[in-house]
């Protein structure tokens, strides 16, 4: 007998005792406790919450009012940062490309080309007001997982369409794409592993900024 | 039962005050963080009690959802092992790596690793594995094992994680001051080179979803994405309990976890891969199913619930028995109260048949564990089994425990004897009673007043005062 087949059946052995207080051994489906799975709150309640909870994360976050605001926020940014070289993903809006800097589109970059190249520029999947997670799945504007962690510096546009309330709303519309390598990152890498002392960028992007768009959205698509 | 037990190992820890001042911050801080984070969703009860159940019905029918898991895996393009206990898994991780012809690995952390002994193994077999989560780094430069399921190297101070990196991160070392962002500077540049130069990795698992083949890693410092994207190899080891059956599942785990953990609404990083995806990340994936001693777990309907832990070690900042004693009392990769009903499952009863003992049974661990695992119920279960599994050798027999049980027995069943002993026993205690208590009581008996007092027979029983009363009506 392979290990596999000597593992499932000391596990079905195990299973056949009941559970001793008589419980069901699988409760019937929907029968799950209540927990919230969608946000009680008006559409500026969630976005407030979401932008409060980027602050309390330190994160530097820029709200536009329409995306034709992006190119003139971002030129801003980057170059009060002082960065002058900022990796895309191939297929990055044209109009989200900011002037004044050098983009290196991805071209399957190797990862020491990709380490030497201080910033990245990108879109998202979608974003959690709750917990005020952005998350990358790889999909349209967010190019592969590695784009966006070995740069030091992370620039990433949301749109207010891309918002949700809660973990379960998001994963709702994560779970269309399941197989897509999926990131979620709230607030910037951590650690207190030295005295409980709170030092924040470990590794990855050391600093994350957002331009949040409020405006005319670009249409949702997963 | 091993020479040392819990209580030797606790006399020694309770010694060392740096490591009593370290713990008492550490779970001082996270119990006030997890406990706001915590009471600001109104739907933490029901999310707890979804937690219970999903764990329950999917151990319930957990052959099923492993062979789910197998076949989402393998549809996704990666590889599923069965490793019924460590040496296997050891195994399987060692040889997939020396496939690769290479000479060291970058592991994220993994409790389960630890608990299966792989950096030996790898070791032994010429493989240099290099753990990437700060602490770990740390514990495992100082050759030490962890003191505490989420900052391992609790116990450590910043001079002494300085000198451990002057001595050994070559010239990311050199000149380094202890100032903990100075610290963590050094480890970024010193692993980044790892990161990038390493072809294998080897990871744990948080969860793993049989409908679609995900596998989850939760993370705060990032080398966990480092070690999941950049390697062309990616290993990941997950205790067969650490399978949900549906993606919704996530949605509920991902609540918990980290609240209960960190006290943050969500961790740093997350992240969710299935199987290989073309042009991004690891070209190959391994998942290896250990059981080691799980499905042993499983067997027992009282205990089987240790099984829904998902590591978040809240009870262990709860636990006054954990705040005192300190992580390496317990001698095991999982400590404190969830550590007490692990390990001697896993280990056997006369391997950490002390540990059981090792709590005051105040309960605080079951009031706030996420998944709501009955632990002070259980470590009742298992002292049970101690007990037994004494009583059954010789010497168990002949303990004082175990004779001052029986004769306790006997005299509870015949009140002539009883109350004749009682009438001894005040005789007895004049010369041991001090304020009312017996600090020492002689052998058989000694090994109850070793850490508590025993308190003295009052001069008149109840029997006695009701005798009384009667005739004096």
């Amino acid at each position: 007998m392979s290990s596999r087949d000597i593992m499932l059946a000391t596990i079905r052995h195990a299973i056949s005792r009941p559970a001793p207080d008589g419980l069901p051994a699988v409760p019937p489906p929907g029968d799950l406790p209540a927990y919230r799975r969608r946000l009680d709150a008006t559409g500026p309640e969630i976005v407030d919450r979401f932008l409060e909870r980027l602050r309390d994360y330190n994160v530097h976050v820029e709200v536009l009012d329409s995306e034709a605001a992006v190119i003139a926020a971002a030129t801003a940014r980057l170059a009060a940062l002082g960065l002058d070289r900022l990796v895309i993903p191939a297929d990055l809006p044209a109009a989200w490309r900011p002037a004044g800097v050098t983009l290196v589109e991805d071209q399957a970059l190797d990862h020491q080309t990709l380490n030497a190249i201080p910033g990245a520029l990108t879109g998202a999947a979608l974003a959690i007001a709750e917990t005020g997670s952005i998350v990358l799945d790889g999909g349209r504007h967010q190019g592969r997982r590695a784009l966006t962690l070995l740069p030091d510096y992370h620039l990433c546009v949301v749109f207010a369409g891309q918002l949700v309330g809660l973990v379960p709303e998001a994963m709702d519309q994560l779970g269309r794409h399941p197989a897509r390598p999926i990131t979620f990152f709230s607030g910037p890498s951590a650690t207190a592993d030295i005295e409980l002392d709170r030092v924040v960028g470990v590794h990855g992007p050391r600093t994350l900024d957002v331009l949040f768009v409020t405006g005319p959205t670009q249409p949702r698509e997963f | 039962m091993s020479n040392a037990t819990f209580t030797s190992r606790a006399a020694k820890s309770l010694r060392n005050s740096q490591l009593r001042r370290n713990i008492n911050k550490a779970t001082t801080t996270i119990r006030g963080k997890t406990a706001r984070v915590t009471a600001e969703l109104p739907d933490w009860e029901a999310l707890r009690l979804a937690g219970r159940e999903i764990k329950r019905s999917t151990l319930a029918e957990l052959d099923k959802h492993l062979i789910a898991l197998e076949e989402s895996v393998t549809r996704a393009g990666g590889t599923v092992h069965w490793a019924r206990d460590a040496a296997e898994a050891r195994e399987i991780v060692v040889r997939l790596t020396k496939a690769h012809n290479t000479d060291q690995v970058i592991k994220i952390k993994s409790m389960t690793t630890d608990e299966i002994e792989l950096n030996p193994a790898l070791e032994g077999a010429g493989i240099r594995p290099y753990e990437t989560d700060l602490a770990d780094m740390i514990v495992q430069m100082g050759r030490e094992k962890p003191s505490h399921l989420l900052v391992p190297a609790i116990h450590k101070n910043r001079v002494e994680i300085r000198d451990l990196f002057r001595d050994q991160m070559g010239s990311h070392g050199e000149g380094l001051s202890d100032r903990p962002t100075d610290l963590t500077k050094a480890a970024r540049a010193y692993l980044r080179d790892k990161f990038l130069e390493t072809r294998v990795a080897i990871s744990g698992a948080n969860f793993a979803v049989a409908e679609t083949g995900s596998v989850v890693v939760v993370e705060s410092e990032g080398n966990g994405r480092m070690c999941l994207t950049l390697p062309d190899v990616l290993i990941s080891i997950m205790g067969i309990e650490k399978v949900l059956p549906r993606w919704q599942d996530l949605e509920v785990f991902l609540q918990l976890l980290p609240r209960a953990a960190t006290g943050e609404r969500m961790n740093p990083y997350t992240s969710i891969w299935t199987g290989t995806v073309p042009g991004d990340g690891p070209r190959e994936f391994h998942l290896v199913l250990l059981d080691n001693g799980r499905s042993k777990i499983l067997a027992d309907e009282v205990s089987r619930e240790t099984l829904h832990c998902i590591r978040c070690s809240r009870c262990l900042n709860v636990c006054p028995v954990y705040e005192r004693a300190g992580g390496h009392a317990y001698d095991s990769m999982y400590q404190g109260p969830i550590g007490a009903i692990v390990t001697p499952q896993l280990k056997g009863l006369e391997e950490a048949g002390s540990l059981p003992y090792a709590s005051s049974l105040c309960g605080a661990c079951h009031e706030v564990c996420p998944v709501k695992i009955n632990i002070p119920q259980i470590l009742v279960h298992l002292r049970g089994k101690v007990v037994e599994s004494k009583r059954e050798t010789a010497l168990g027999k002949l303990s004082g425990e175990n004779m001052a049980m029986q004769v306790a027995s006997r005299l509870f069943n015949n009140q002539q004897a009883l109350e004749w002993s009682l009438w001894a026993g005040r005789l007895g205690q004049k010369l041991l009673t001090r304020d009312g208590v017996m600090p020492w009581l002689p052998p058989p008996l000694s090994g109850w007043t070793l850490s508590r007092d025993f308190p003295a027979l009052p001069e008149q029983s109840f029997r006695d005062w009701w005798k009384q009363r009667e005739n004096g009506k």
